[in-house]
């Protein structure tokens, strides 16, 4: 394994920020693995510290194929994450609005762009990422319908699903996208957790990427098969809504299986302390995404459901 | 009159109400222009509330005068606003990256879809923004360069300083004004001043340029004065200041200044060891149309934009 600083940003009242690779294996360019882009993406970059450690013992064994390399970039904004805060520390723009980033350009432009250059080029691309919304997610594999994506291959990490959807104008600036556009197979991996860390949910995702990794000859390792995934279209999802604002009691939890008309949450007056909305399941489904602040607004994606799949 | 765009309710006795104010003449024939102003959607984006209020005064000080109808949204992002909070607070999301929007998608998408759901069907729409908290824009309209024909005539009507032709590959595809040329709206995009500020005399400038605009749709029948000849510039002509070090800046130049390649326009100064980090130079003769205002820059940070085309070297 090969530590290296990919990028370099000085900073007139903090240390320099530094963005830092791990390189495992020498010649083409197999892989390469991102986690935290956002600075609360604490579970990406924990499961990346993981992936690293596990890459390690396997490259100290003799278990990366001959003429394959991968790079782990664990934490592309550590200046944002060490002061608790999601976005660029100075002008709160989201790193993952800025590929692929401009040498020239604006400070985040510059970051993007010092990253890009390094993970650009590996036949295959896996981001750790997070959700714009609060909440969490059964984990998956989610993939833009770009006509560069390959579905067959999503299916090889063994998660349990794999989700398309078709990009929205404002993903032509994520970092999947455009490595899709760089010929580069990009896969988004979601755990089920965000800020916090969720020992269980990392492991599968490590095992995850092994799994692939193995799969696609890059590495040696020996596990059990994972799942044949389903294959969803995000309009397969069914998005339960909130009709009224209060604090919320989720009842269910990405994974559980529904029948329609279960109740799914409570949400409760803020004052009064009765149920003033009960979130009813429209459909018989599984649960993909489930909302996790105590407080919701009306009108908030309160769960996703798979629609008419049973556990 | 004061209209609900969308309401949400949330979580805590409180709904938060996009609220318009629609202007109309008295007796409606059905077949009225409609123009809307909208502004706020970043709520550190402050100078357009002085030009909302300016231009309802204006126009019920003279209300026999209004042909058509105003839509007024001082506020986009009133949560944003009242909490000084660029995004969208609670979801940290920027709204101008989230249009057209979803009926059926998460709140910010849903607010979105409400807020193009209402303008629809309008003649034109002016879209005001004050850039940020980090640089100082002079009053100008940015059109990309596939709606160039049908917007720059709308834009010279404007009494601004500027207009700015993008290249199409710079546009983005999420912001309110891309979505509502989409759809067949006129729109202009306005950038002046700075963010968490008022600039008067911009908004008067802007106000009296308005007037003048409704006046040339057939929407106003009152006298408007003379307004400004803007500078037209495209993408290429238009050069960018970008430090190289981090460091506080110092300007020694100000905003619209005349400026000629190689002249100083301030330095990058290092307040711990007292050295000059970077001096700045302008990279060509021009004028001055952004400015760094917030004076802490990182390697990258926008130090300036100068304008040096042919129609300023014509001048």
């Amino acid at each position: 394994m090969e530590k290296e600083v990919v990028f370099t940003l000085k900073s007139l009242y903090r240390d320099d920020m530094r963005i830092t690779g791990y390189r495992f294996g020498k010649g083409d360019k197999a892989a390469c693995i991102v986690g935290a882009i956002r600075g609360n993406e604490i579970q990406q970059l924990y499961t990346c510290s993981q992936l690293i450690k596990t890459l390690t013992k396997l490259e100290q064994r003799g278990a990366i194929s001959k003429h394959s390399q991968i790079l782990v970039i664990p934490c592309v904004n550590p200046h944002s994450m060490n002061i608790g805060k999601r976005f660029w520390t100075m002008d709160n723009t989201d790193i993952n609005r800025m590929f692929p980033g401009d040498a020239n350009g604006e400070t985040t432009q510059r970051i993007a762009n010092g990253v890009f250059e390094e993970v650009k080029g590996y036949a295959y691309g896996i981001q750790f990422t997070s959700f714009y919304m609060p909440g969490d997610f059964i984990p998956h594999i989610r993939m833009m319908e770009t006509g560069y994506h390959s579905p067959s291959l999503a299916n090889l990490f063994g998660l349990q699903y794999v989700l398309l959807r078709k990009p929205k104008p404002f993903d032509t600036t994520t970092l999947n996208y455009n490595l899709q556009l760089w010929d580069t197979n990009a896969f988004s991996l979601y755990t089920n957790a965000t800020d916090q860390i969720d020992e269980k949910s990392a492991k599968h995702a490590v095992v995850a990427v092994l799994r692939f990794l193995t799969r696609m000859g890059v590495i040696k390792y020996t596990s059990h098969s994972g799942y044949i995934a389903s294959l969803l279209n995000e309009d397969d999802l069914l998005s339960v809504k909130t009709t009224t604002g209060g604090i919320y009691r989720r009842l269910k939890n990405p994974g559980d299986g529904v029948e329609r008309g279960d109740v799914l949450g409570e949400i409760v007056h803020p004052y009064e302390g009765q149920v003033l909305e009960q979130v009813i399941s429209p459909t018989d489904g599984i649960i993909f995404f489930a909302h996790t602040s105590p407080l919701v607004m009306e009108n908030v994606v309160a769960y996703k459901i798979i629609r008419r799949l049973h556990e | 009159m004061i209209e609900t765009v969308v309401s949400i309710g949330l979580a805590v006795d409180e709904k938060m109400i996009i609220k318009k104010n629609r202007i109309q003449p008295a007796n409606l024939k059905g077949n009225e222009k409609r123009i809307c102003i909208v502004t706020g959607l970043h709520g550190d984006e402050l100078e357009g509330q002085y030009v909302c209020y300016e231009l309802t005064k204006k126009i019920n000080e003279n209300i026999q005068f209004l042909n058509g109808i105003v839509d007024i949204y001082p506020a986009l992002n009133p949560l944003g606003i009242d909490s000084v909070h660029r995004g969208m607070p609670t979801f940290d999301l920027d709204m101008n990256r989230i249009f057209p929007g979803s009926e059926n998608g998460a709140m910010p998408e849903y607010v979105a879809a409400k807020i193009i759901e209402d303008i629809d069907g309008a003649d034109m729409c002016i879209d005001l923004h004050s850039s940020n908290i980090f640089l100082r824009e002079i009053p100008q309209v940015r059109v990309s360069e596939h709606m160039e024909e049908k917007l720059v005539p709308y834009a010279k009507l404007l009494n601004i300083d500027f207009i700015w032709v993008h290249p199409v590959s710079t546009v983005l595809e999420s912001t309110l004004t891309y979505n509502l040329n989409n759809k067949n709206i006129p729109t202009l995009l306005v950038e002046m001043g700075v963010g968490m500020r008022i600039t008067k005399e911009y908004g008067d400038q802007l106000v009296k340029g308005i007037f003048n605009l409704m006046k040339e749709i057939d929407m106003w029948r009152g006298e408007v004065l003379a307004v400004k000849e803007p500078i037209i510039s495209t993408e290429k002509e238009v050069e960018f200041v970008n430090a190289k070090y981090s460091g506080i800046f110092i300007p020694c130049v100000g905003i619209l200044g005349v400026i000629k390649k190689g002249d100083s326009m301030g330095e990058i100064l290092n307040p711990l060891t007292g050295e000059v980090e970077e001096k700045i130079v302008s990279p060509c003769d021009g004028m001055i149309f952004t400015l760094r205002e917030y004076p802490v820059v990182y390697e990258g940070s926008l130090i300036a934009r100068v304008c040096g085309g042919a129609e300023w070297k014509k001048r």
